[in-house]
C-alpha cells in the first residue's frame, strides 16, 4: 500500500516536473537513472554483505565497487563520445571497429619500431581522430545519413585492422604500455583515471564554452542553428573526430589490458553497449540534448547488471535475457505514451486493491 | 529515356556481371553453372533475411535483431528435434507463429509506444540472442531422417550445378515477396510509410497493421532463414548469424534500395547479395587474397552505392525543383 502511494506520488512529481521549467526538470532527469543505479547497487548488497567491502594491496585499492568501475571504462569512454553525436541527432556504429584500428596500429608499432611511448599514444589517437574525421565528412558535407556512414567504418574498420595485423593476433612486450589498461595510480586502476579525465576535461569544454550548447543546438534543428550563425557541418566533424579519439583512448586500454590486438574481437559490439548506455542516460535518439554524466550512469547501470548477474548466482548464460529485459523495461518507461498508460492504471490498482481490503 | 529509379540496379547488374567475367576469364571453371547453383545454395540464409530486410528498409525502419533470431529458430529447432524428439515440421510450426509473435511486439514497441525501431530491434537482438544462449550455450546436432531427405532432394542442372530445397525454398519465397511488395495493396502501404509517414497516415495507409506486418514478416523470413541455415549446418548454435544483420542491411544499400525508406526493389537486394557472393567466391578462387579483404571491398562498395544514390537523389531533386519553378 505504502509502495503504491510512493510510486504514484513520484509519478505526480514527474508530471509536474513536465510543465514546470528550470532546475525540478532538471533533477527529475537525474533521478531515474540514479535510483536504477542504486537500486542495483542495493540488490548486490543484499545478495552479497561484503559487496561494498573495499580492501588495498600492494597500492591499489581492490573491491567489487573497483571491478565495475575498472571493466566498464571502455565502454564509459565509448559513451563519452557517443553522447555527443547522439546529441547532434546523429549515430556512431563505427567505434568499435575503431578501438580494433587504434589497437592494431599502437600493437604493431610497439612491436616493429622502437618509438617513445608518448609518440605510439598519440599515433593511436591521431587513428582514431582520422576514423572519426571520415565519418564526420560523410555525414556532415556529404550527407549521408549517419547510421549508413558509420556502417561503412563498422563493416570496413574491421577488415583494415586485420590487414594491419596481417590477419594475426598481435602480442607485444612493452610494460610501460601495458600500464595503460593494467596500472594503477593512487589507489585507483589507470582505466578510471582516463575516464576521469576524459569526463573532467570534456565537461570543461563542452560547458565552460558554448560549444555543448552548439552541439544542441544543432541536434535540435540542424538548419535554425545555421541561420543563426552555428556552423552545423564543423561541429558535426567535430563530434565524430571526438568520437573516434575516444573510441582510440577505449582501443588502447584494451589492447593494454591483453597486451595484444587482435582484430576481430577488440571492442565488438562494444558501440551498442555505448549506445544503449546513452538511451538508459535518457537521452532521445533523435539529438538535441545529452549529459555525459547522465551516459557514464547509463554505462554502471549495465556493468552493475552484469556484475548482479554473477553474484546472485545465476548462470552466466542468463545475462544477456536479462540485460535484454532491464533494457526493454527501461526504454518503455521513457516513452510518454507508456508513462501515462502507467499512471492512468496505477489510481486503479489502487482502487482495486482498497476494494479488497475492505 | 531509362528512368533514373533504375540506374542503381543496371549498376548493381553489370558489376555483377563484370566481376563474374573476370573470374571466368582469370580462372577454370569459375563462369559456370555449379558456381552460380553454390552462390545460390550457399547464401539462401542470407537472401531470405535480405528479403524481409528490404521490406523493413523500403518502410523506413531498420531491424537488427535478424542475425539473432536467425540463431534462435535454429537452436529452438534442434532442441525440440533432437531433444524432444519431435518431427522437423511440427518443430517448424511451431517455431514460426513465435518468430510471428516477437516481431508483432517489436512493431507495438515501434509503433504504439513512438520507440526508435534501431534501439527497439537492438533491444530485440539481445532479447532472441539472450533466449537462444539460455536454451543451449553448445551447438546443437540434429539426427533425423526428414534432415536426409531434406539434403538428397533436388535436382541436377545440366552444367553439373545442384538446385537443393534451401534454393528452392528461396525462389518460392523470393516471388512471394515480389508479389507482396510489387503488385499488391500492403506494398503500396510499405512504400507510403517509407516515403513519408505522415502523409501515408493522411491517406488511409493503415500505419499501425503495416508497421506490425512488417516487423511480423522480418521476424518470420529471419526464422526461416534460421531453419534453412539447420539444413546448410545439420546444427542448431546460439551464435550463429552474429552480423548476418549488416550483411543482410549491405545486401540491400547494395542493391540500390534508399536506407531513407520509399524507394527500391526487392530483385536489387538479391543481386547485391550475390554480388557479394560473388567477391567472396573469387577471393575463395584467387587463394592469395586474405579474407578481410571482402569487408573492405563490401565497405568501399557500399560508399560507392551510397555516393551514386546521393547523386541520384540530388539530380531528381534538382529537376523536379527546375520543372515546377518552370510551372509556377
Amino acid at each position: 500500500m505504502k509502495q503504491t502511494q510512493s510510486c504514484t506520488d513520484s509519478l505526480q512529481q514527474a508530471r509536474l516536473a513536465r510543465y514546470s521549467p528550470g532546475s525540478i526538470k532538471a533533477s527529475a532527469r537525474y533521478l531515474w537513472p540514479l535510483a536504477a543505479l542504486m537500486l542495483l547497487l542495493a540488490v548486490n548488497l543484499v545478495l552479497d554483505a561484503s559487496f561494498f567491502q573495499l580492501s588495498f594491496q600492494d597500492g591499489r585499492l581492490y573491491g567489487s565497487l573497483i571491478d565495475i568501475l575498472n571493466r566498464s571504462a571502455p565502454v564509459a569512454l565509448l559513451a563519452i563520445g557517443m553522447s555527443l553525436v547522439i546529441a547532434t541527432g546523429g549515430i556512431d556504429l563505427s567505434v568499435g571497429a575503431v578501438m580494433a584500428i587504434a589497437g592494431a596500429v599502437c600493437a604493431n608499432l610497439l612491436l616493429q619500431t622502437a618509438l617513445p611511448l608518448a609518440l605510439v599514444i598519440a599515433a593511436g589517437l591521431a587513428t582514431g581522430i582520422a576514423a572519426g574525421l571520415i565519418n564526420g565528412t560523410l555525414v556532415s558535407y556529404l550527407k549521408i545519413q549517419p547510421i549508413v556512414a558509420t556502417l561503412l567504418l563498422m563493416v570496413a574498420g574491421r577488415g583494415v585492422a586485420q590487414l594491419i595485423n596481417q590477419g594475426q593476433i598481435v602480442t607485444f612486450q612493452r610494460p610501460d604500455f601495458a600500464w595503460l589498461g593494467t596500472g594503477s595510480w593512487l589507489g585507483l586502476p589507470l582505466p578510471i583515471w582516463l575516464v576521469i579525465g576524459m569526463f573532467a576535461l570534456s565537461q570543461l569544454l563542452l560547458r565552460r564554452t558554448a560549444l555543448g550548447l552548439f552541439i544542441e543546438a544543432v541536434g535540435c534543428n540542424a538548419t535554425a542553428s545555421r541561420y543563426l550563425g552555428i556552423n552545423d557541418k564543423a561541429i558535426k566533424l567535430f563530434v565524430y573526430a571526438f568520437a573516434g579519439f575516444c573510441a582510440a583512448l577505449a582501443g588502447m586500454i584494451s589492447a593494454a589490458d591483453i597486451q595484444g590486438s587482435d582484430a576481430n574481437n577488440a571492442g565488438l559490439w562494444l558501440e551498442l553497449d555505448a549506445i544503449l548506455a546513452v538511451v538508459i542516460g535518457g537521452a532521445a535518439l533523435s539529438g538535441g540534448r545529452f549529459s555525459l554524466l547522465l551516459s557514464v550512469i547509463g554505462v554502471l547501470i549495465i556493468q552493475s547488471l552484469s556484475t548482479t548477474i554473477i553474484v546472485s548466482g545465476l548462470p552466466a548464460k542468463f545475462n544477456l535475457l536479462i540485460k535484454a529485459l532491464v533494457v526493454l523495461l527501461v526504454l518503455l518507461l521513457q516513452s510518454d505514451k507508456f508513462r501515462r498508460q502507467l499512471s492512468s492504471w496505477l489510481p486503479k490498482l489502487r482502487k482495486w486493491r482498497k476494494g479488497g481490503q475492505i | 529515356m531509362m528512368s533514373v529509379r533504375y540506374l542503381p540496379l543496371w549498376i548493381t547488374a553489370a558489376l555483377l556481371c563484370l566481376m563474374f567475367g573476370i573470374g571466368g576469364w582469370q580462372f577454370d571453371g569459375f563462369a559456370s553453372l555449379i558456381v552460380v547453383s553454390n552462390l545460390f545454395s550457399d547464401n539462401a540464409f542470407l537472401l531470405i533475411v535480405a528479403l524481409g530486410m528490404t521490406l523493413v528498409i523500403i518502410s523506413g525502419g531498420i531491424d537488427l535483431s535478424v542475425g539473432a533470431v536467425i540463431a534462435l529458430s535454429g537452436v529452438a529447432a534442434s532442441l525440440l528435434i533432437s531433444q524432444y524428439q519431435w518431427h522437423p515440421l511440427l518443430a517448424f510450426a511451431l517455431i514460426l507463429p513465435v518468430a510471428a509473435l516477437f516481431g508483432a511486439l517489436m512493431g507495438v514497441l515501434i509503433h504504439v509506444y513512438k520507440l526508435q525501431p534501431f534501439i527497439v530491434t537492438l533491444a530485440g537482438m539481445f532479447l532472441a540472442r539472450g533466449l537462444a544462449t539460455t536454451l543451449s550455450e553448445e551447438s546443437v546436432a540434429i539426427d533425423h531422417s526428414f534432415y536426409d531427405a531434406i539434403a538428397e532432394f533436388g535436382f541436377v542442372l545440366p552444367g553439373g550445378g545442384w538446385v537443393g530445397a534451401s534454393t528452392m525454398i528461396f525462389i518460392v519465397l523470393l516471388l512471394l515477396v515480389i508479389v507482396l511488395m510489387h503488385y499488391s495493396r500492403f506494398g503500396t502501404y510499405v512504400y507510403a510509410l517509407g516515403g513519408n509517414s505522415q502523409s501515408a497516415e493522411l491517406m488511409g495507409v493503415p500505419v499501425a497493421r503495416t508497421t506490425i506486418a512488417i516487423y511480423v514478416l522480418s521476424s518470420v523470413l529471419a526464422a526461416l532463414a534460421g531453419i534453412v541455415f539447420t539444413f546448410y549446418t545439420f546444427s542448431g548454435y546460439a551464435l550463429a548469424g552474429v552480423g548476418m544483420e549488416l550483411d543482410a542491411i549491405a545486401a540491400v544499400v547494395i542493391g540500390g534500395t534508399l536506407l531513407t525508406g520509399g524507394s527500391g526493389f526487392v530483385i536489387g537486394t538479391v543481386l547485391g547479395v550475390l554480388l557479394m557472393g560473388v567477391i567472396q567466391t573469387y577471393i575463395i578462387f584467387d587463394g592469395s587474397l586474405s579474407s578481410w579483404w571482402t569487408k573492405i571491398v563490401i565497405g568501399l562498395l557500399l560508399f560507392g552505392f551510397i555516393l551514386l544514390q546521393k547523386l541520384l537523389s540530388r539530380r531528381t531533386a534538382l529537376t523536379t525543383a527546375a520543372r515546377s519553378t518552370a510551372h509556377g
